[in-house]
């Protein structure tokens, strides 16, 4: 129904770039505690990859990619990751989101403990930030209908 | 009204520039929001949470309960983006 332009030139730019700003992403991710970046920040980068794709391509490329489904299950499993590390510390008797009681478990000091449950929920933010940048993409582009190209 | 609403408008702009006369200055070293917790944060962070970002530490960590919250803000955004818009294939 909705007829989009197929450019090569693009399309081909694209995918080239798309694998390196999807690594830059979790660079930003995995190194947010040691450089400025964070799991908002590469989250945002991971969601941008995908909707060049989306406007590169067409929805349904997209979605071939990483379906509707898949992606609301993303949504929540980075806001589970990250109260579930909350509640790992609970469990081992600290109080809520306290990363030094990890040290019980990891083999490391409650100090380096505490480096680790902050990278362990920058990595459940990055989830979260990466599939609702998506989700919300794709419901606001095509009217929630997620078939046909941009409108 | 307008007229009202225009009066409205300008009191409350006149009170808040008023406002920030009392504020300290820009990067002030002796305002209370710098004598307070940041050189505890400053002085702290690296040796207590191995984090060179400090950040990142009082972010994730100190404030761990905040960005929990922000997390739980996008999510709600999702979720009712979903609701509002996505409709069922027929």
């Amino acid at each position: 129904m909705i007829s989009y332009l197929e450019d090569v030139i693009l399309q081909t730019v694209c995918r080239i770039l798309i694998p390196f700003i999807q690594v830059y992403g979790l660079y930003v991710i995995a190194h947010g505690h040691h450089s400025p970046g964070g799991g908002f920040q590469g989250g945002v980068i991971l969601g941008a990859s995908f909707i060049l794709l989306c406007v590169a391509y067409d929805i349904n490329e997209a979605k071939r990619r990483m379906t509707e489904k898949v992606d609301t299950v993303f949504c929540s499993l980075g806001l589970i990751i990250y109260s579930g590390i909350g509640l790992i510390c609970l469990v081992l008797g600290g109080s809520y989101l306290n990363y030094s009681r990890l040290g019980q478990v990891l083999p490391v000091n409650p100090v380096d403990a505490r480096s680790i449950g902050i990278l362990g929920i920058e990595i459940g933010v990055g989830i979260t930030v990466m599939a609702v940048m998506i989700s919300i993409f794709l419901d606001l582009a095509s009217r929630g209908e997620h078939e046909e190209g941009l409108e | 009204m307008k007229l009202l609403a225009l009066f409205a408008v300008c009191a409350t702009g006149v009170l808040l520039i008023y406002g920030t006369v009392d504020m300290p200055d820009w990067g002030d070293p002796h305002s209370p929001a710098s004598v307070h917790v940041s050189p505890r944060y400053i002085e702290k962070a690296m040796e207590e949470t191995a984090v060179p970002n400090i950040v990142t530490a009082v972010l994730a960590d100190y404030r761990g309960y905040d960005t929990l919250g922000e997390t739980v803000v996008i999510f709600t955004a999702a979720m009712a983006c979903i609701l509002l818009m996505r409709r069922r294939r027929k």
